[in-house]
């Protein structure tokens, strides 16, 4: 019932999109009844930057060098354990099966699978960024350039890792195979990703910032349309 | 199966010779660099190398495009053969450039953007491989290899590429722009050339003979499997 208000408020023009968020409120409305993946991802996510802080003895002087490539290893770790399960989830009582009887474009579930799965990225992110800040009294993470450079990472790394986790999750070692193809494919992002927010901390020119950012939005829209593409031959059986 | 083409032997022994020959031309016939000495001539099987990795990346890109249009299982095979020649290259032009790089830059590895881009595109394609063997149904594997194969491939030229992106200490020999977009020629000599050329054609042959003998092991494979699914019935 709620989902027939909902999208009716949402008011969308065409099917695409209508169909699209019904996947994407689908995947949350699923997690928030149990919110299994948000919270093993926050754990997670914790858990990795209190790793680096005993691995690293993270003092002030050291933190503005290595926090953008501790928050990045956090959020990609925390990421692909997201991924895995959002895709196991539908592979394993056949939700998969179901999803691709409905009468609508490929596209709009790989979309759909997308953009939940940016939200929970997201949902991770915020409180890590808290977190972080707290714990190395280092607010200074909070700044425009930052934020901009982790939602364009988000984007190309969920783009990536929607797609190959619906790879793996049809072959026989789901969860290992994941990190295995989407590191070395999503690397390029995770590097501009985090270059671009570390010039952010250490306060650089925008002007050398630029060619990393330029990179991340080249990297994400190459992955969308190869992502858009491909994503037919995936699913097919 | 059929008999070995006679131009695939042609192609092996071509292979023979002219490796024989090219060793002879950078060995030999090739001058010694000024500043770099002897060690200057990995650069012409490095930059091979590099050439046939590529080139072996490429094709299974193609007949990845190829096997998602036709769902023929013949590219499926060419895609692999392309991808495991180019992984053994790739991985010899990374081997090649780290004993060039020990006397030029005092170190084996350094975290250069062009090398790190060399193995990234390394690492997609073991992936690639470990994907392959995670997966039983031929078809399904076929059709999530070609997706892989095209995926993966962004990484090539972004290593190619990236040495013109980022600030990097990677020579620059071939088509070198200069810092104000003039265009500067080959930094070799004329006998260089002569080597480099040969080099670069030499293992053109070579891993054309190989990508055929990789086809052909793809399609026996094939046929052991065949004839297995009908021992069982």
């Amino acid at each position: 019932m709620t989902v027939k208000t909902r999208s009716k408020k949402v008011r969308v023009t065409t099917p695409f999109f209508k169909s699209m968020w019904a996947v994407v409120w689908k995947d949350l409305k699923a997690e928030g009844r149990s919110f299994q993946l948000l919270s093993a991802m926050w754990i997670f996510s914790f858990l990795v930057i209190l790793i680096f802080n005993f691995a690293f003895e993270l003092n002030i002087r050291e933190r503005t060098n290595v926090a953008s490539g501790i928050l990045w290893v956090a959020f990609v770790f925390a990421g692909t354990l997201g991924l895995n399960r959002s895709m196991a989830v539908e592979k394993d009582r056949g939700c998969l099966d179901g999803l691709l009887l409905a009468p609508v474009d490929r596209s709009v579930i790989y979309f759909g699978k997308v953009i939940g799965n940016l939200f929970f990225m997201f949902m991770v992110e915020i409180p890590v960024l808290f977190l972080f800040a707290v714990f190395y009294n280092y607010f200074e993470i909070f700044n425009w350039g930052v934020i901009l450079v982790i939602v364009l990472g988000s984007i190309g790394y969920t783009v990536v890792g929607t797609f190959l986790s619906s790879m793996s999750a049809q072959s026989r070692s789901r969860d290992v195979l994941l990190p295995i193809l989407l590191f070395p494919v999503v690397l390029p992002v995770v590097i501009n990703a985090v270059r671009a927010s570390g010039n952010f901390l250490q306060a650089q020119e925008f002007m050398f910032v630029w060619p990393s950012i330029r990179m991340l939005i080249v990297f994400d829209v190459i992955f969308l349309a190869l992502g858009y593409m491909l994503f037919d031959f995936i699913v097919e059986e | 199966m059929n008999e070995k083409p006679k131009m695939l032997t042609f192609f092996d022994w071509a292979s023979v010779i002219l490796l024989l020959v090219a060793s002879y031309l950078v060995f030999f016939f090739a001058p010694m660099e000024a500043v770099m000495g002897n060690v200057q001539r990995v650069f012409y099987f490095h930059v091979s190398m590099a050439w046939i990795g590529s080139i072996g990346f490429l094709l299974a890109v193609f007949a990845g495009i190829a096997y998602l249009k036709t769902k023929d299982r013949k590219w499926d095979i060419v895609g692999l053969a392309g991808i495991e020649v180019g992984l053994v290259f790739a991985f010899i032009n990374i081997v090649t450039g780290s004993i060039w790089a020990r006397p030029i830059w005092n170190t084996w590895w350094t975290w250069d953007p062009r090398l790190v881009t060399a193995t990234i595109a390394e690492l997609v394609y073991i992936a690639y491989i470990m994907l392959r063997a995670g997966i039983d149904d031929p078809n399904r594997r076929a059709r999530f290899g070609a997706v892989y194969a095209i995926i993966g491939f962004v990484s090539v030229p972004l290593s190619f590429f990236s040495i013109r992106i980022w600030r990097t200490i990677h020579p620059i020999v071939i088509g070198a722009g200069g810092e104000n977009g003039e265009a500067v020629d080959m930094q070799m000599t004329g006998d260089m050339r002569i080597a480099f050329f040969f080099s670069l054609f030499t293992f053109t042959v070579v891993a054309i003979s190989l990508v055929w003998h990789r086809i052909r092991l793809g399609q026996l494979q094939d046929k052991v499997e065949q004839l297995k699914v009908k021992a069982n019935m």
